[in-house]
């Protein structure tokens, strides 16, 4: 595999707040390759928005602990010193903000926003940036540009705001593109044509793309990779139709027959994920999805299951059930059998054993599967032991 | 159950823009809502949906009276709204209650739960004996499924899919005939929407409830309701039973609002985007005759200089449009799914 352009490995952010700790992203890794789009899909508070914001540096401060790599052109972004990183923000990785209201300033012209971001990363004159300028809203198509470009935000529409923010991320023409949430202030219709316009300029310029997201319908639609963030760490990551087709996490599968879908039959019982988000301060014990989680097994609340292949591929789940008693359950979901019975089919999945009964060996070569039924792939991995009596603790686990 | 329990006769809501500081005087008018006409059987959903702007939630607050329209009957329960003295709302907000949007602004932060719950009890003076009213609370706060040992809890300690239960446990504290949900979900996590969803749809159930429910996702509206109007710049500009209108819709815009819509399935939502050109115009000065023209792929000159009127279309709704869509448009327009759905149940839709 040839180098990728943004290679994150282990990342972990944490912020040092009243409460407590917040462990904001806790250990992920992804790689996006030049030309993608990676999707990441989450909840508010998954630590989505965290893991991006850190790409570009956006949250060192004393409160702050950033540790992993993040290697962006053969360097690590993360020791980067704040000069350098000025000059790779906003000029070889671009963001564009959920709301444009509050990301365009108010007192200046759209003209204006734009020339200063070309001028801080290039030499070039007013005038030609200012020509440039109005080419760049022509491309992403915002009507009469010459006029525009002398404009305040105030006067621009929702969806117009959005397409000059992109403008002025493209302006410098980035090799990475993020987008946060780039079409959950928008209409529908406005947010197809914002989606089509990424792809388009994508096809063109040859950027990668990272959009993050919590609707599973946009990401559907644009990302060639898709990773699903769940209390700050990654719990399954696979290509789009790995995700969509053959879920491996629970989680996934809550999100997927939680929504609505225009293609589903109109009368269908919705099935909501139970409870809510966990802190993020406080987290649960073992997988962090367990109190959610309807399959949940005793041992599942002790260990904490690491991120690994589903059939050997680069399709990735963390979860303890058994790969085998998984894909039954998610055809037992797509057909819709009930609840119960899905329940006593994970139930004949094979407890991952926890090591003695308090801390004692950290990490032991394979867990061995309890006698039953199916022999399983996953278990061969080492599954780290988690003791109930320090929940918050996350294990340096490294897979 | 044909009972229609609320009509509405061309309500109108114009806002006026006025200019001058100290003589005012109008220059103008956002049309907000303009000529909106609609009935909502006893015991129906009926689904508003439509952009920013197109008057949807203007509408609910007409239908309760938050609002005075500019003109136009609403008839509920066959009582005339809209003319109604201030003085006479309360009696009929004991039978229409509204959920809002926002569940953090729509409840007082300083009051606990269970007095935000009992506030229609205190309004209406019902239930005044003794732990008679904390009784009905306790039992609303368990229907909606909150625990009723939250009953002295503040707003802030709840979360956002809880308030909205909070919200919800209001509305029907008086049993209304009538609840309207502007946007009841769309402020929520994607896996706490579907809780609400379900409990309205079980409140529905239980209650008899007669559902008005406002919502932009059009995913939503589908699942929740019997019947959509689509709203374009103050006006409906289609209405039909919810199966019609997901799959034969005849306005255009309806077209591209289902087109625009993502699927969540990488192969299933391919398919030919209809994507709009520009914004949707301002309330304030809306194009002349039919107000879609704009933006209307299939606009002709026609459409610029007459209205057209809220007809019966082939499928079995009515929609408001010159040229509605062709049974081969609506194909090429509509998620791979859906029109799989469309061609599954009833073939008879190729006649000429």
């Amino acid at each position: 595999m040839t180098e990728a352009l943004l290679q994150v490995d282990d990342l972990r952010v944490s912020f040092d707040s009243e409460d407590g700790v917040v462990h904001a992203v806790d250990g992920i890794s992804y790689a996006v390759d030049t030309g993608k789009t990676l999707g990441i899909v989450g909840e508010s508070g998954s630590g989505k928005s965290v893991s991006s914001l850190t790409t570009l540096g956006l949250t060192r401060g004393p409160r702050a602990k950033i540790e992993g790599r993040m290697m962006f052109n053969g360097r690590d972004l993360l020791t980067l010193p704040d000069e350098d990183l000025r000059k790779v923000r906003g000029d070889d990785i671009a963001m564009i903000f959920q709301d444009p209201l509050s990301a365009l300033h108010p007192f200046y012209k759209v003209g204006v926003q734009l020339i200063e971001a070309m001028q801080s990363h290039r030499s070039i004159s007013k005038s030609a940036a200012h020509t440039r300028a109005a080419e760049m809203l022509e491309l992403v198509g915002i009507p009469d540009p010459k006029r525009r470009v002398d404009q305040y935000p105030h006067e621009f529409s929702g969806g117009m705001r959005q397409r000059a923010m992109i403008a002025m991320a493209l302006s410098n023409e980035p090799k990475l593109l993020i987008a946060d949430e780039p079409t959950t202030a928008l209409d529908v219709t406005v947010q197809a044509q914002i989606l089509a316009l990424l792809q388009d300029l994508q096809d063109r310029l040859g950027m990668a793309i990272i959009i993050i997201t919590h609707d599973l319908g946009v990401v559907a639609e644009i990302a060639d990779d898709i990773a699903v963030m769940y209390a700050g760490r990654i719990v399954e990551r696979g290509t789009t139709e790995e995700i969509f087709h053959s879920p491996q996490h629970p989680y996934t599968w809550g999100l997927l027959s939680s929504i609505p879908r225009l293609d589903n039959p109109r009368d269908e019982e919705l099935v909501p994920i139970s409870g809510r988000p966990p802190s993020l301060i406080n987290r649960p014990s073992g997988c962090h999805f367990h109190p959610r989680c309807p399959y949940a097994r005793d041992a599942h609340k002790r260990v904490d299951p690491p991120l690994e292949a589903v059939n050997g591929g680069t399709h990735l789940a963390a979860c303890l059930l058994e790969g085998t008693v998984r894909t039954r359950i998610w055809d037992g979901i797509r057909t819709g059998r009930d609840l119960e019975s899905l329940k006593r089919l994970a139930a004949t999945s094979a407890q991952p054993v926890v090591e003695g009964d308090a801390a004692t060996a950290p990490e032991s070569e394979g867990t061995q599967p309890e006698p039953g039924e199916g022999s399983l792939v996953e278990s061969e991995q080492p599954a780290r032991e988690h003791s109930t009596e320090t929940p918050f603790m996350g294990p340096e686990e490294m897979p | 159950m044909s009972e229609n329990l609320i009509e509405v006769r061309d309500l109108v809501k114009h806002f006026p823009i006025k200019q001058g500081i100290v003589f005012q005087r109008q220059v103008g008018a956002v049309k907000a809502v303009d000529g909106v006409s609609f009935e909502v059987k006893q015991g129906e959903t009926m689904g508003i949906v439509g952009e920013t702007g197109c008057g949807k939630s203007t509408t609910a607050r007409l239908l309760c009276r938050l609002m005075d329209p500019t003109s136009g009957s609403i008839v509920f329960d066959g009582h005339e709204v809209a003319t109604q003295k201030r003085d006479d709302l309360k009696a009929l907000h004991r039978d229409m209650q509204m959920i809002f949007q926002d569940p953090y602004s729509s409840l007082n932060p300083r009051k606990t739960i269970g007095s935000i719950i009992s506030d229609p009890f205190v309004i209406h003076n019902l239930y005044t004996g003794d732990g008679e009213r904390k009784r009905r609370v306790q039992d609303l706060m368990d229907r909606v499924g909150l625990n009723p040992e939250h009953y002295n809890r503040y707003p802030h300690e709840f979360s956002g899919g809880q308030r909205q239960r909070i919200g919800v446990a209001r509305a029907i504290a008086l049993e209304p005939k009538l609840l309207i949900a502007d946007e009841p979900v769309s402020a929520l996590d994607v896996s706490i929407q579907a809780q609400v969803l379900n409990l309205l749809r079980q409140l529905q159930r239980e209650m008899g409830l007669t559902l008005i429910f406002i919502a932009h996702d059009l995913s939503v509206v589908r699942h929740m309701c019997d019947r959509v109007a689509v709203m374009y710049l103050g006006k409906i500009v289609e209405m039909s039973p919810a199966d019609v209108l997901y799959t034969t819709p005849r306005h255009p815009y309806t077209g591209a609002l289902l087109s625009a819509v993502p699927v969540p399935d990488p192969t299933g939502g391919k398919r030919k985007r209809e994507l709009l050109s520009g914004d949707v115009p301002s309330p304030a000065n809306p194009p002349s005759a039919c107000r879609f023209h704009t933006r209307c792929p299939k606009a002709q000159e026609l459409c610029s200089q007459d209205e057209p009127e809220l007809s019966a279309k082939r499928g079995g709704g009515i929609a408001a449009c010159h040229f509605p869509l062709t049974d081969e448009e609506i194909a090429s327009r509509l998620p791979v799914a859906l029109a799989r759905q469309r061609s599954a149940p009833e073939p008879a839709t190729t006649d000429a």
